[in-house]
């Protein structure tokens, strides 16, 4: 997400890094490609225009010509004001001071409401409260079995009545039953309905009326295009939202619709959804986004979600191997399986600095399956091959094969893949410098 | 209401974005290399693309400077011809006479595939077609029970497996049933996906193999359809998917609800693929099929 916009600011931005003085045709010239690019990215075009006139205003000054290093001095102004404009930081979700919290969701067809509603709720019950949620959009076909689906997949109650009927009344319900029977947070899944109808929008007011939510949070499509600010504008006009969830961030959708939204409601980006399966929705951070969209990576993210997966007492029994060279198949399957704990691969690679304008376009290459047939492999392996590689002969890799589904030369190339990671690990303890090994994954 | 008249509705938003805006800029002025680019700006706001708008934009100067546009009436004649040109095909949806024909409808998430599908087979059983419905999207939950109901509305009948079940196994059940119970029309429905996940986009080749396996001269049709809210990323879209199953025309919805109908001459201009229907309210009458010329005049109006 957001790559291609990192890859051509990245590359405008390399033009201007380095020089000693910048002209103000120098500055010119970038930011018209930044414009472009932005366009490109879906960024309204009203925006674009506030934004570029922002950075030029602040690169001609004499912050850029008098510090020593000009091109850096524009690649952070850019980055500064991409925050700005991104909202300040990370805003989570208000809870009522007297339980339960209403959260209302609104927004356009099939921008993702029901599975946002599950993934939710799935985070309040993680974080112990008692979460439920409510079925109000009664007018697409089976949406209301939908919600039920996905909340008995985690354990959620759902309270859905029968297509047709009158969503301000199941609204009113549903909120009894939280009072009734002790629910702390209850989400409301409300239908899809364009900003433009008057009659739907107006449910949308006797909805709010009645339940009297925390939030209202819009759910946006990442892929939105220059409309994103009437959309926006026309919930939060009529709302008053207090936040925005984005969905679908992890296609390739460059989201500007994400600059659009938050600049022209000034209502936060909250969370962005980053996957079919229901954990797959994380906090926005506007000044880690900005650093995506330049191409700096996130590393903060990537070692949080590391942190969240790794048990400490495990890495350093690992680092210690790594110091005697004891790095076996069995440390490797360990690895492979935290690894998978932290998320989707292709999302782990895109916060990787410098990393993800390379992998952007086929981040499928590496390809999760690959980890599977590696798994596999291992398994079939007997304790005594996983320590001690050497052993591993002609029939015992047809043994290996045969047993894990996969076929000779699989295994010859895992088990050159793990002598170059042994190789590279040795280097490490030695000090010599670092590189990651190629790996040649399918 | 008449069915221009309607469509003319549904593409208010868009003429108002559009044509109203070109009309307003336009006012009291002289045509000049300025107001050119000023018009490209307008047409960007659309959705029409940084391309497309800077070719047709490039066309309108070279006509001026021939001294074709006089002034901002011809200007605007001039302008939609441009548009008219650049999204001219004429290629709808049509049944051949082999049975059954077969459309495998694709697409990302939440883009309105299964109510097209829904649609689409209510058209097709008005014409006195038989039709199967295959219910090859068994990822979302209830995807199945809504295809259900659109089934039950349009008077087709349906093929589907448990939620989970391999789609490409639904897909092909669903033919091999078309072809005794000789049925006219199947068409397949498959899960949205993301058209950067590699092994989704796998998945929808297989289906298609398996579907050509089963009947070499299917899909007759491979369906994208497209949210017309999205923006530019739909031509990331149509690339993807084009590259993985060959996309044959495009079903674009919800064109009713964005005043950014532009993004069917973006289409156009970089993908050449056509588009074959649109979506223009949520009435079973409201998918259409696509028509350059009427599309234009009623953007016009």
């Amino acid at each position: 997400m957001f790559e291609s916009l990192s890859e051509k600011l990245g590359s405008i931005l390399k033009k201007l890094k380095g020089r000693g003085l910048l002209k103000e045709e120098d500055i010119a010239a970038a930011l018209k490609e930044v414009k472009i690019a932005l366009l490109e990215a879906d960024v309204n075009f009203k925006v674009v225009k506030d934004f570029t006139e922002k950075v030029r205003t602040r690169a001609i000054g004499k912050e850029v010509i008098e510090s020593i290093a000009p091109g850096q001095q524009v690649v952070k102004i850019v980055h500064d004001e991409l925050c700005i404009l991104m909202g300040k930081s990370h805003s989570k979700i208000h809870l009522a001071p007297n339980p339960p919290t209403i959260l209302m969701l609104v927004g356009l067809h099939g921008s993702g409401k029901t599975t946002t509603a599950a993934k939710l709720a799935k985070g309040f019950k993680k974080d112990g409260r008692r979460p439920m949620l409510a079925a109000l959009d009664t007018a697409r076909p089976a949406a209301i079995e939908q919600l039920i689906s996905l909340g008995s997949q985690i354990n959620i109650p759902v309270y859905g009545t029968k297509a047709g009927d009158n969503p301000v009344k199941v609204c009113a319900e549903a909120v009894k039953k939280a009072n009734a029977e002790g629910w702390d947070v209850v989400i409301l899944d409300t239908a899809g309905r364009l900003h433009i109808d008057e009659e739907l929008m107006k449910e949308l007011d006797e909805i709010k009326s009645t339940a009297e939510p925390k939030e209202i949070l819009l759910v946006a499509d990442a892929m939105t295009g220059q409309d994103a600010v009437n959309i926006a504008k026309s919930f939060n006009d009529r709302l008053d939202i207090s936040g925005v969830i984005l969905t679908k961030m992890d296609g390739d959708a460059r989201g500007g619709a994400a600059l659009s939204m938050v600049s022209v409601t000034g209502k936060p980006i909250k969370f962005i959804g980053v996957g079919e399966k229901i954990d797959l929705l994380e906090p926005f951070h506007p000044e880690r986004m900005a650093s995506r969209i330049l191409g700096m990576g996130d590393i903060v993210s990537l070692v949080e979600k590391a942190q969240e997966a790794v048990d400490t007492e495990e890495a350093l029994k690992l680092q210690k191997k790594f110091r005697e060279d004891r790095f076996s198949f069995e440390d490797l399957r360990d690895q492979i399986k935290q690894l998978k704990k932290m998320g989707p691969l292709e999302n782990l690679l895109g916060m990787i600095p410098g990393l993800g304008k390379h992998i952007s376009r086929n981040a499928g290459a590496v390809n999760e399956r690959e980890f599977v047939k590696i798994e596999a492999i291992i398994n079939s392996m007997t304790k005594q091959e996983r320590v001690n590689y050497a052993i591993i002969n002609g029939s015992r890799k047809k043994r290996i094969a045969s047993g894990s589904g996969t076929t000779v030369p699989d295994v010859n190339r895992l088990i050159k893949q793990y002598l170059e990671m042994k190789k590279m690990l040795k280097m490490f303890k030695s000090g010599k410098g670092f590189r990651l090994p190629q790996f040649n994954f399918k | 209401m008449g069915l221009f008249e309607k469509l003319k509705q549904g593409l208010s938003k868009t003429r108002k974005n559009l044509v109203e805006k070109a009309e307003s800029l336009f006012r009291g002025r002289v045509v000049n290399e300025k107001l050119l680019n000023e018009l490209e700006e307008v047409l960007i706001m659309a959705d029409v693309g940084p391309k497309a708008s800077g070719s047709i934009i490039s066309a309108l100067k070279d006509k001026f400077k021939k001294g074709e546009i006089p002034d901002t009436i011809w200007l605007k004649n001039a302008m939609k011809e441009e548009i008219k040109k650049s999204i001219q095909d004429g290629t709808r949806i049509k049944i051949t006479a082999e049975m059954p024909y077969v459309i495998l409808a694709v697409g990302v998430n939440g883009t309105g595939k299964t109510t097209t599908i829904g649609k689409l087979a209510r058209r097709f059983t008005g014409d006195g077609l038989k039709v199967i419905l295959a219910a090859g999207d068994t990822f979302r939950a209830a995807a199945i029970e809504q295809l259900e109901i659109w089934a039950q509305r349009a008077d087709a009948q349906i093929v589907k497996h448990k939620s989970g079940a391999d789609p490409a196994a639904v897909a092909y059940d669903a033919i091999a049933s078309a072809k005794a119970r000789s049925a006219d029309v199947v068409i397949i429905d498959t899960a949205g996906r993301l058209h950067t996940k590699t092994n989704l986009m796998e998945e929808l080749k297989k289906i298609k193999r398996v579907i050509s396996r089963e009947m070499a001269s299917a899909p007759h049709e491979v369906l994208l359809v497209v949210d017309a809210i999205s923006g530019q990323n739909v031509i990331h879209q149509a690339k993807m998917f084009n590259d993985a199953v060959g996309v044959t025309g495009i079903a674009l919805t919800k064109l009713d609800g964005t005043a950014k109908g532009g993004i069917v001459v973006a289409i156009k201009k970089e993908l050449n693929i056509p588009v074959k229907l649109i979506g223009i309210g949520e009435g079973i009458e409201d998918l259409r099929d696509f028509d350059a010329e009427e599309f234009v005049d009623a953007l016009f109006g």
